[in-house]
């Protein structure tokens, strides 16, 4: 089956800004869902608000005209090719281009309505509000507990209440059943996709208010995907989730909104990312207003 | 997280104080002042031998290169010195040079994969016994036998134009030139073989099994492959032996013998900037402690350029090597 | 039009290259025998001529008032190696892993940063007499006769250790994952907590091992020791309070000016296999460290 084939189960057919159907209808029964989604009645309450964000390396510019909206308790997710930024514009959320050398963060970036890159703001502790879970599993060399208690120890959290929060976590992160009993042994004894629930757990303890998750399954296997999916769902009634993906059906399968970038070469060669259109991600796979946009979930290219 | 907007907490923004910044900061400052005591210790190390030494500078003056050497006339010329450092510490990197790089070579390419690591551990071995373990064992069971092998050799060439200045009159007690630049020799290998081989396990084996395919024997392959690609790492290896070597105190000082004139004679007695410190400073007083001082300044000095120059060696390589990758 | 196909037997050009490669495969072969002879015969050496002097009276007695004679023990000179060595190392090991970490976690590339690491690495190859003079000058001659002290002694000797920690724990540091790293920062860790709790216990097994071997190292110097510590003939624990003896020492003193007397030569041997087995011991614990550090990371 295509991508697309695939986006079709969920929203029907995908047609081209001219409106003409482009995806074949597989030869099996009609696909499940019968209908999108059903738009929420009350207003979006909005997290985030890009404003011509640019992000520049040392003076060369990776990214730019991102400007987007992301809305809390729902799922973001920035799609496009490698190379266009999406990870980029993903750090540029809770400062972790701070600690790149040479990495600059222009434009407008707020939070809650406060400018995050004000100087009165501390980074740090705009990362305790805003989690990241990243591409590799990355859990420290420490026990299974020591890793969950990681955060809330930093922050202080009295020791009674550092347990509590652990197996918290470790239920939301639908991990508690599979350590409970070894938690004190090794993080890395654990299999590739318990290592990505850890991390989640990890970054849960700390009680963000967002979760911003760089391409979470790329380095697991089909099934341990599927188990970290199911948990975003979950999530996403208590968290904002920011995902950036290079698997099409996982953005179409999980996401409320969809952002697209795409890569552009510039008349001296150099490659810079844009963000071409961000919509309800129904909008998005079905009926895209940029023909590139729609080049990209047709396979055409990327 | 609730779904309405929540507010953010007063520590969201840095206000007076987030909690946890001074001591990130005071952190950071104190690793600053540990990595900056290297230069404050180097720097007092210069100005204050150098002070103590003036007196020896100022009234040699230029006398200091002169091979006049003799406390009890206050005269202080350390030509004899500074020779006999050149000369023990060439003895050491041309005894040693071939047998270190013999080792990498067998490490890299000559010997069973297996025996890798512990051949390089006992060669490490090598470089954990002390200077003045080498000194005793070069003392009192080297010299010895070394000293009847001089006379041998002493006496062979006594007819030889050149040969029978550089093996002149053999010291009895075996204490010579030679003795201690075969003690250092022994000293300095683990250090260039360490080098050496690590430069060696840099030659990408696919140059390598590209010389083999083509039919070349395995020296072949070193020569055509190992060689080119090592060279200049193997003379920074050689120069930074060669600085251990001129540093070397202890062993120098026990089997050198202690005459600090200028002579040809490679069997006789001689000494070094660093053992005549050894040997000398425990009654020295005013100039002649001056002078010694002085003489642990110019050491200073050339193990200082030595240092440098192998370190521009290794980064013109690097950037060339860099180049061609 | 048939050519004689290559025979795949030697020929006599052949010959002479393979002729070549035996030989030197021999000289490299005979390099690495001709590196073992010196390294078994001084061991052998030690043992045999040390272990003749060893006993119990030999590590718990005093040193005899001359070194001529016969008898006594060594007792002070290990006692004086343990505190200084132990002094210089508690001086030299916590500034040297500050230094290290400042120079991977903070400087980087930064032109300061590059000068440090040059200085460290010039500061390796000074020669040990020079560190030994500069204490001399700094701390021993402006106190006059009280300046002679194993303290003194530690300070030169830490002055030697202090680069070689400086680099072995930079190049640890190096090691450790940017994963990590990113991980603590992105749970709103600060820097200097991020290396406290994350980073230096992940590299705290290499950097022990790298500061052990420079115990090693610094445990068999003799030349700083020479114009600082004095001499004494009972032991003295006290670092700061007046002369101090030292395993080094010994061996220099009763080889060098008394190397003439047997009594000498066999303290001087005895004394030189208690150092030897001092500093192996030293190192071998070092290795075993790094053995045990490199089998649990690579056992997920």
């Amino acid at each position: 089956m295509t991508d697309t084939a695939i986006a079709a189960t969920r929203f029907g057919p995908v047609t081209t800004t001219r409106g003409e159907s482009v995806a074949k209808r597989p030869d099996e029964a009609s696909p499940g869902e019968p209908a999108p989604d059903e738009q929420p009645a009350r207003a979006r309450e909005i997290v985030f608000q890009l404003s011509d964000v640019e992000v520049r390396y040392s003076g060369v510019t990776a990214v730019q005209d991102v400007t987007v909206d992301i809305a809390a308790n729902e799922i973001t997710a920035f799609i496009g090719p490698s190379g266009c930024g999406k990870t980029t514009v993903l750090r540029s959320l809770n400062r972790m281009h701070d600690i790149t050398p040479g990495a600059e963060v222009l434009g407008k970036v707020t939070y809650h309505g406060q400018d995050l890159y004000s100087s009165k703001v501390d980074p740090a502790e705009v990362r305790r509000r805003i989690g990241m879970v990243f591409q590799k599993p990355n859990p420290f060399p420490k026990s299974v507990y020591d890793n969950v208690a990681y955060g809330p120890r930093i922050n202080g959290t009295k020791r009674s209440e550092v347990e509590e929060r652990v197996k918290k976590a470790l239920t939301q992160a639908a991990l508690w059943d599979e350590v409970n009993g070894k938690l004190r042994t090794s993080a890395l004894s654990l299999s590739g996709g318990q290592q990505q629930r850890l991390c989640i757990a990890r970054c849960l303890a700390v009680e963000p208010d967002v979760i911003l998750m760089d391409e979470p399954c790329s380095a697991l296997d089909p099934i341990a995907t599927a188990r970290i999916e199911d948990l975003m769902d979950d999530l996403k009634n208590d968290y904002t989730i920011v995902i950036v993906t290079h698997n099409m059906q996982q953005a179409a399968r999980v996401s409320d909104r969809t952002a697209f970038f795409t890569a552009e070469v510039d008349d001296a060669g150099h490659r810079r990312g844009r963000l071409i259109e961000y919509d309800v991600t129904e909008t998005i796979f079905t009926h895209p207003s940029d023909p590139r946009t729609e080049g990209y979930i047709t396979g055409r290219f990327g | 997280m609730a779904t309405d907007a929540p507010a953010l907490p007063k520590s969201f923004t840095k206000g007076s104080r987030p909690p946890g910044i001074i001591a990130d900061r005071a952190f950071r400052i104190i690793a600053l002042l540990a990595a900056l005591m290297v230069l404050v210790i180097l720097g007092l190390i210069a100005v204050s031998t150098t002070r103590e030494a003036l007196p020896w500078f100022r009234e040699e003056g230029l006398g200091i290169f002169t091979d006049t050497w003799d406390p009890s006339k206050n005269s202080f010329g350390a030509l004899g010195l500074i020779y006999g450092t050149l000369l023990v510490s060439g003895i050491a990197v041309v005894l040693s040079l071939p047998i270190s790089i013999g080792i990498a070579l067998f490490v890299t390419d000559v010997a069973p994969r297996r025996l890798r690591r512990p051949i390089v551990y006992t060669v490490d071995l090598l470089a954990a016994i002390p200077s003045v373990v080498y000194g005793l064992w070069a003392l009192l069971v080297l010299a010895p036998p070394l000293a009847n092998l001089f006379e041998t050799v002493s006496d062979a060439t006594a007819g030889i134009p050149v040969l029978k200045t550089v093996f002149g009159n053999p010291s009895a007690s075996g204490k010579s030139f030679m003795t201690a630049g075969i003690i250092v020799a022994i000293m300095i290998t683990p250090i260039i073989t360490s080098i050496t081989r690590e430069v060696f396990a840099t030659v990408p084996s696919s140059q390598k099994e590209a010389a083999l395919a083509l039919g070349a024997t395995r020296w072949e392959m070193i020569r055509g492959a190992v060689f080119p690609h090592s060279r200049s790492g193997m003379v920074a290896g050689t120069m930074i032996g060669l600085g251990r070597a001129m540093g070397e105190t202890i062993a120098v000082a026990l089997v050198i013998g202690s005459s600090q004139r200028v002579t040809a004679n490679i069997l006789g007695p001689g000494d070094t900037l660093a053992s005549v410190i050894a040997n000398q400073f425990g009654e020295a007083s005013g100039t002649h402690r001056a002078a010694l001082i002085g003489c642990g300044v110019v050491l200073f000095v050339i193990t200082i350029l030595i240092s440098m120059a192998a370190r521009t060696v290794v980064t013109r390589t690097d950037r060339r090597s860099a180049g061609t990758a | 039009m048939t050519a004689q196909p290559m025979p795949l037997t030697r020929s006599a050009r052949k010959g002479r290259r393979e002729l070549k490669n035996a030989v030197a495969t021999g000289l490299i072969v005979a390099s690495f025998v001709i590196a073992l002879i010196p390294l078994t015969l001084i061991v052998v050496y030690v043992i045999q001529a040390g272990a003749s002097v060893f006993n119990l009276g030999f590590l718990t007695e005093d040193l005899p008032f001359s070194n001529r004679r016969e008898g006594g023990g060594i007792y002070p000179a290990i006692i004086g190696t343990l505190v200084i060595t132990g002094t210089a190392t508690a001086m030299a090991v916590p500034l040297g892993i500050l230094g290290g970490i400042y120079l991977n976690e903070y400087g980087g590339r930064s032109p300061l940063a590059r000068f440090i690491r040059f200085l460290s690495e010039v500061m390796t190859g000074v020669p040990s007499i020079v560190m030994g003079l500069f204490i001399y000058t700094i701390w021993v001659l402006p106190r006059k006769q009280s300046g002679l002290s194993g303290f003194a002694g530690a300070l030169a000797l830490g002055c030697l250790m202090l680069p070689i920690v400086i680099r072995t724990s930079e190049e640890i540091l190096k090691v450790v994952p940017d994963e990590l790293r990113e991980g603590s920062y992105a749970l709103g860790t600060r820097k200097a907590q991020t290396i406290r709790r994350v980073v230096f216990p992940s590299a705290a097994p290499g950097i022990i091992s790298g500061a052990l071997l420079g115990v090693a190292r610094v445990a068999g110097e003799t030349a700083p020791l020479l114009f600082t510590i004095g001499i004494v003939s009972t032991a003295n624990f006290n670092v700061f309070d007046g002369p101090n003896t030292a395993l080094p020492q010994q061996i220099y003193i009763n080889a060098g000016t008394f190397g003439g007397f047997p009594a000498a030569q066999d303290r001087a041997w005895g004394a030189a296999l208690a150092l030897i087995l001092l500093v192996f011991l030293f190192t071998l614990v070092a290795r075993i460290i790094t053995a045990i550090y490199t089998r649990r990371s690579s056992a997920v």
